[in-house]
């Protein structure tokens, strides 16, 4: 049965959110994630490319061999990769400095390549436009809400606005990265208790 | 000489590519279940980060920095990558079956390892030499090949406990992750 195109687009929030449904793409989800504004830079980059790489894989896929089309698939990738890493050296330099090697990264995002294979391949040009958008949109809540949490007690910030006032000591752990681990450890736990309700 | 032990100390153990700079995690959490798993994807890892490493270098400082190609980085180094995966697939595929079989889908997605494209782009963003980069490149795999073993010696006792429902698999898998990183994290106190 074929799902309406709304559907398309929530299932990207809920049912299918990466990275805890499809536990794909988890290093740029803790690497990026020390500080909301991080996160939230990453998060687009990604909405950018999954969408752009989404479009023109289903644009070409009656062209693309099945042989090949891991490789195709990776050319086109990273090609808009190439696409961000320009435009944010060109106009938000300081947060492409912050995210360092972790946008060419991108590339190799399992993500960006799992929807390419698993949806766009399939599924025709609007649509995979939709779950671009949605599968983006749902990484970046992700990436936000880690980012939120960290910044939150681990630099007493967020979005590098003081919130707890002076005498708080910032609880170090949380940026480290032990404490990237143990954090998107408890939030996948915490959305299997949801989830099971 | 002694340059160069530094370095690779400094890679495997201080700079861990998975505990300490959080890459190639994907395969960390896939192959790890299984020691015997654990331990060929490590091999492979080694194997094609120091290829990669070595073709990658030579790729920037004779292609791309000559003819100042440097924005095609991206895409000639994930294209070097893929390929050599594609080579150690067939050559797996035709002399140890088994090993092949047990890695499966992960071998594939080594091309998707962060991990290996990690290490190329710090390799030249630190400016490291020719011998450098072939240092940190077979250290930073040997750490992560490390790190994959000690993880999966782990996960397979903790299959043995009672683990409550909702942590189970990944997520109780992330927080071991988690004690194994802050033990690794020691090692920044030598630095």
């Amino acid at each position: 049965m074929a799902k309406s195109i709304t559907q398309e687009f929530v299932k990207g929030l809920w049912d299918e959110i990466p990275p805890f449904r499809l536990v794909l793409g988890l290093c740029p989800t803790l690497a990026v994630t020390k500080s909301v504004e991080n996160g939230l830079g990453m998060g687009v980059a990604v909405i950018f490319v999954l969408v752009c790489s989404n479009m023109l894989v289903s644009l070409l896929r009656n062209i693309i061999p099945s042989k090949v089309r891991i490789a195709c698939f990776i050319v086109i990738i990273a090609t808009f990769v190439i696409v961000v890493e320009l435009l944010m050296q060109a106009y938000t330099y300081p947060l492409f400095l912050k995210l360092g090697i972790f946008i060419p990264l991108i590339v190799v995002n399992c993500i960006v390549l799992g929807r390419a294979e698993a949806f766009a391949y399939k599924n025709g040009i609007v649509r995979s436009i939709v779950d671009g958008f949605g599968i983006g949109t749902g990484f970046t809540i992700s990436l936000v809400a880690l980012g939120a949490l960290r910044e939150v007690f681990g630099s007493g910030t967020f979005l590098e606005i003081p919130v707890f006032g002076p005498s708080f000591q910032p609880f170090t752990f949380m940026v480290e990265a032990p404490g990237a681990f143990v954090c998107l450890g408890l939030m996948l736990c915490m959305m299997n208790i949801a989830g099971n309700k | 000489m002694g340059d160069y032990v530094l370095l690779a100390i400094s890679c495997i153990l201080v700079n861990n590519i998975l505990l300490a700079q959080y890459l190639g995690c994907c395969p960390f959490l896939g192959t790890s279940k299984k020691m015997e798993t654990a331990i060929g994807m490590g091999m492979a890892v080694i194997f094609v980060l120091v290829m990669a490493g070595a073709i990658t270098w030579l790729l920037e400082a004779y292609l791309l920095k000559p003819f100042g190609l440097e924005y095609l980085r991206t895409i000639a180094f994930i294209i070097v990558i893929a390929s050599l995966v594609q080579f150690v697939e067939m050559f797996l595929r035709k002399s140890i079956p088994a090993l092949y079989k047990g890695l499966g889908i992960f071998l594939p997605l080594i091309t998707t390892n962060c991990a290996v494209m990690g290490v190329c782009l710090i390799n030249i963003n630190e400016e490291y030499t020719f011998v450098q980069s072939l240092v940190t490149s077979f250290s930073y795999a040997t750490g992560f090949g490390l790190a994959l073993v000690l993880f999966a010696g782990v996960r397979e006792r903790v299959l043995l406990a009672r683990v409550p429902k909702p942590l189970q698999d990944t997520s109780i898998g992330l927080v071991v992750a988690g004690m194994l990183a802050l033990a690794f994290f020691a090692f920044k106190g030598m630095a």
